[in-house]
C-alpha cells in the first residue's frame, strides 16, 4: 500500500522550473533514492516533502492524508542534513531528546527513548558530549538518531554522507541501511553518488533537469537504463553512434562493425540512427570466452584499477572501455596489439540517438 | 608550542606597535587614577572614592541608569534578535536597508534625536480627524519619560546590538538549525528561544555590554528629558568638584571591565562550540 505519494508535483522559482510533474508512490518501509547531478531538482523535491518548500502545483500525501500545505513542524517527518545540523548548545542526549521534549513526552519516556537510540547508533558513552567533541561520522549518527527518535512517518536524508571521508561513508551507509530495515521506516535519500544509491536503495529515481528520467530497482537502473542520460550517469558506460542494419534480427552497425542486440528493434527501420551502450565489464577477450558478437579491436591503453583492469579498445573508429578482473596469472594484451572481443546480445543496449 | 616560544616568534615591530597602542590607552587611565588618589594634599588615599560613594545622589542616579540600561538591553534583544533572524532566514535582500537604518545613529546626533522625541511626544496624539486622544504627552509623566528615553537609547545602541547579533548569527548555520528544529516539531518561538538565542549568547552579551556602557554614561538625552540619570550627575559633579568625577570615572571603567571579564568567563565554552560548528 502507498505510504508516501507525490502527485504531479512541480516547483517553479520565478521562470525557473526546479521540479516538473513529479509522480512517485513509495511503499511503507521502502528505501528510495533520488539520484542525479547538481541542480536536477532532487533536493528541492525532498524539501517539498519536508515542508521547507511549498509545491507550485500538485500534492503530497502520507497514508492518504494531504500534507502539501502543512507546516514542517506538523508533518512528523524526520530529516538528516548534509551539515549534521546538531544544536551546538546541547549535548548528544539533549539533541536526541529535543523532538520528544517538544512533543511534551514524559521525562522518563524521553530518557528511555534517548537510551534506546544511543544504543542503536552505538554511542552510549557519548550521551553527555557536545557536538564539537564528536567526529563527523559520530555527529551524523547522532543526527540520524535525533531524526528517528520522534518516530517519524518518513525519514528524509539530504546527502548525509557527502561531508565524510570515504571509509566512514561506506561503513555509515551500511549502518543507515541496517537501521532503516530494522525499524521498518520509509526513507527518501538524496545523493549524487551512484554507488551510494545502488548499494542502499530498494528503488532509485534518476532525475535530470527537474524531471524523472527513470525509476527502478538498482538492478534495473544499472543493467537496463532506458535513456542515454541514465546509462551515462549510472556506472561507466561505452556508448557510440550506430545504425540499424537488420531490425528483425536486432543487428546494428558501429562504423561498419556489426553487433547483435537482444533489444527488440522491430519498430525501427533499416538505416535508423541509434545509440549503442555496452558496459565495460560485459566485454571479454575471445581467447578467454567464446560468445556472440565477435569483433576485431585494437588495444589503445591499459589502466590498472586494483581489483579491475580497464582496457581501452578501438572498434572501428569508436573508442570503448572493457573491464576485466585483475588476474595475476592471466597475461594481459599489450598496447597496440590487435585482438578480438566478444559480448552477449543482452549486453548490447540500443537507445534513442 | 609553549607560550614563551610563541611570544618569541612575534616580530620586533609588532611589539613596538603593541606597546605604543597600550601606552595610548593606559597613560590617560593612569593619570585619572593617580589624580583621583590625591584628594588630600601629600597623601595617597581613597578619600575621593569614599566621598563619591557616600553621596545618596550617586546611588540614586547610578541605580536609575542601570535600570534604564537593563530595560534598553531587553527591549533591544526583543526587537533586534527576531529582526536579524528573519532577515538572515527569509529576507536577505533587506539586509542592506536594515544595516543602513542601524547606522543612522552615527549620522544623526543625539541632540537631534532628543529634540525630535520631545517635539512629537510633548503634545497629545489624537486619532486623525477626531478629538479623541490616543496618547497623552509622554513628557508630562515619569513613566512616559522613561519610555521615551528607553526608546531613544534603543536607537543609540542599535548599531552595536544589531551588528553583534548579526555577527553571532553568521557563526552558526541559522537556516539549517532552524529547519532541523522545525522538522522535529518546534514552533518559531521555541526555535528562537531554545536554539538560536543560546547559540548567539556570546554575541548577545557583547552587544548588551556595549549598550550598557553607552546608556550608563549618556548625557544628552538624559539632560534634555530631565531624568535623574548617572551621565548628567557625573557631568554636574565635574563642573563643581575635581577629584570625585575622576574617582567615579575610574570606578565605571573598572565595573565595565569586571563585566567583560565575567562575560569572557561564562561564554568561553560557548565560543568553542560555535567555533567548532
Amino acid at each position: 500500500m502507498t505510504h508516501l505519494a507525490l502527485k504531479n508535483v512541480s516547483k517553479h522559482f520565478g521562470d525557473f522550473t526546479a521540479v516538473s510533474d513529479f509522480n512517485l508512490d513509495v511503499k511503507k518501509g521502502e528505501f528510495v533514492s533520488f539520484l542525479g547531478p547538481s541542480g536536477c531538482g532532487k533536493t528541492t523535491t525532498l524539501r517539498m516533502i519536508a515542508g521547507f518548500e511549498i509545491p507550485s502545483s500538485g500534492s503530497i500525501s502520507i497514508d492518504g492524508a494531504d500534507i502539501t500545505n502543512k507546516a514542517p513542524s506538523q508533518r512528523n517527518v524526520g530529516m538528516v542534513f548534509q551539515s549534521y545540523a546538531l544544536f551546538p548548545n546541547m549535548t548528544v542526549a539533549q539533541n536526541i531528546g529535543f523532538g520528544l521534549r517538544i512533543r511534551k513526552e514524559k521525562e522518563a519516556d524521553v530518557a528511555e527513548r534517548v537510551k534506546e537510540m544511543l544504543s542503536i547508533i552505538h554511542l552510549e558513552n557519548k550521551a553527555d558530549s557536545y557536538p564539537y567533541q564528536l567526529s563527523g561520522g559520530q555527529m551524523q549518527r547522532v543526527a540520524l538518531a535525533r531524526a528517528l527518535a520522534i518516530r517519524p512517518e518518513v525519514l528524509l536524508l539530504d546527502e548525509p554522507l557527502s561531508a565524510l571521508d570515504a571509509k566512514i561513508r561506506i561503513s555509515l551507509r551500511a549502518e543507515i541501511r541496517s537501521i532503516q530495515q530494522k525499524l521498518g521506516i520509509t526513507a527518501i535519500y538524496v545523493t549524487h553518488d551512484q554507488e551510494e544509491a545502488l548499494s542502499l536503495s530498494d528503488r532509485i529515481v534518476v532525475m535530470r533537469d527537474g524531471e524523472m528520467d527513470q525509476v527502478g530497482t538498482p538492478f534495473q537502473i544499472y543493467n537496463f537504463p532506458t535513456t542515454v542520460f541514465v546509462a551515462n550517469f549510472v556506472g561507466t558506460l561505452n556508448n557510440a553512434s550506430a545504425e540499424v542494419v537488420d531490425p528483425a534480427k536486432g543487428v546494428i552497425s558501429i562504423d561498419g562493425v556489426h553487433f547483435e542486440s537482444a533489444v527488440d528493434l522491430k519498430d525501427r527501420k533499416k538505416g535508423d540512427k541509434v545509440r549503442v551502450a555496452i558496459r565495460p565489464e560485459r566485454f571479454n577477450f575471445v581467447s578467454q570466452e567464446k560468445k556472440a558478437n565477435i569483433v576485431d579491436c585494437k588495444i589503445e591503453n591499459i589502466t590498472f584499477l586494483g581489483s579491475i583492469v580497464r582496457i581501452q579498445i578501438m572498434i572501428g573508429n569508436s573508442k570503448f572501455y572493457m573491464d576485466t578482473f585483475n588476474n595475476p596469472f592471466l597475461e594481459l594484451p599489450k598496447i597496440g596489439d590487435k585482438d578480438q572481443v566478444t559480448c552477449s546480445r543482452e549486453a548490447v543496449l540500443v537507445l534513442d540517438e | 608550542m609553549n607560550i614563551f616560544s610563541r611570544i618569541r616568534r612575534i616580530p620586533f615591530w609588532s611589539w613596538i606597535w603593541f606597546i605604543l597602542g597600550a601606552l595610548y590607552f593606559i597613560l590617560p587611565l593612569y593619570a585619572t587614577v593617580n589624580f583621583s588618589l590625591r584628594m588630600e594634599r601629600g597623601v595617597i588615599g581613597f578619600k575621593a572614592y569614599a566621598k563619591a560613594f557616600e553621596d545618596p545622589e550617586f546611588i540614586r542616579t547610578f541605580l536609575y541608569s542601570n535600570a534604564l540600561a537593563l530595560t534598553t538591553i531587553i527591549v533591544s534583544i526583543i526587537l533586534i534578535v527576531p529582526t536579524a533572524y528573519w532577515i538572515r532566514l527569509r529576507l536577505p535582500e533587506a539586509r542592506r536597508i536594515v544595516e543602513f537604518i542601524t547606522l543612522l545613529p552615527f549620522v544623526v546626533p543625539a541632540i537631534i534625536l532628543v529634540f525630535g522625541l520631545i517635539r512629537i511626544y510633548s503634545s497629545p496624539i489624537n486619532i486623525p480627524f477626531t478629538d479623541t486622544t490616543l496618547l497623552q504627552p509622554l513628557t508630562t509623566f515619569e513613566v512616559g519619560t522613561d519610555i521615551l528615553i528607553v526608546a531613544g537609547y534603543v536607537v543609540l545602541g542599535l548599531p552595536y546590538m544589531y551588528r553583534s547579533v548579526d555577527t553571532g548569527m553568521r557563526t552558526v548555520d541559522v537556516r539549517t538549525l532552524t529547519e532541523a528544529a522545525q522538522s522535529l516539531g518546534a514552533s518559531w518561538f521555541t526555535i528562537i528561544v531554545r536554539v538560536i538565542l543560546p547559540n548567539i549568547r556570546a554575541a548577545l552579551l557583547s552587544g548588551a555590554l556595549l549598550t550598557f556602557a553607552i546608556v550608563v554614561g549618556e548625557v544628552t538625552l538624559a539632560s534634555f528629558l530631565g531624568v535623574p540619570a548617572f551621565g548628567p550627575y557625573l557631568f554636574l559633579l565635574g563642573q563643581h568638584r575635581a577629584y570625585e568625577p575622576a574617582a567615579l570615572s575610574f570606578a565605571s571603567f573598572l565595573l565595565t571591565w569586571v563585566v567583560m571579564g565575567l562575560i569572557q568567563l561564562f561564554t568561553g565554552g560557548q565560543e568553542q562550540i560555535a567555533g567548532a560548528h
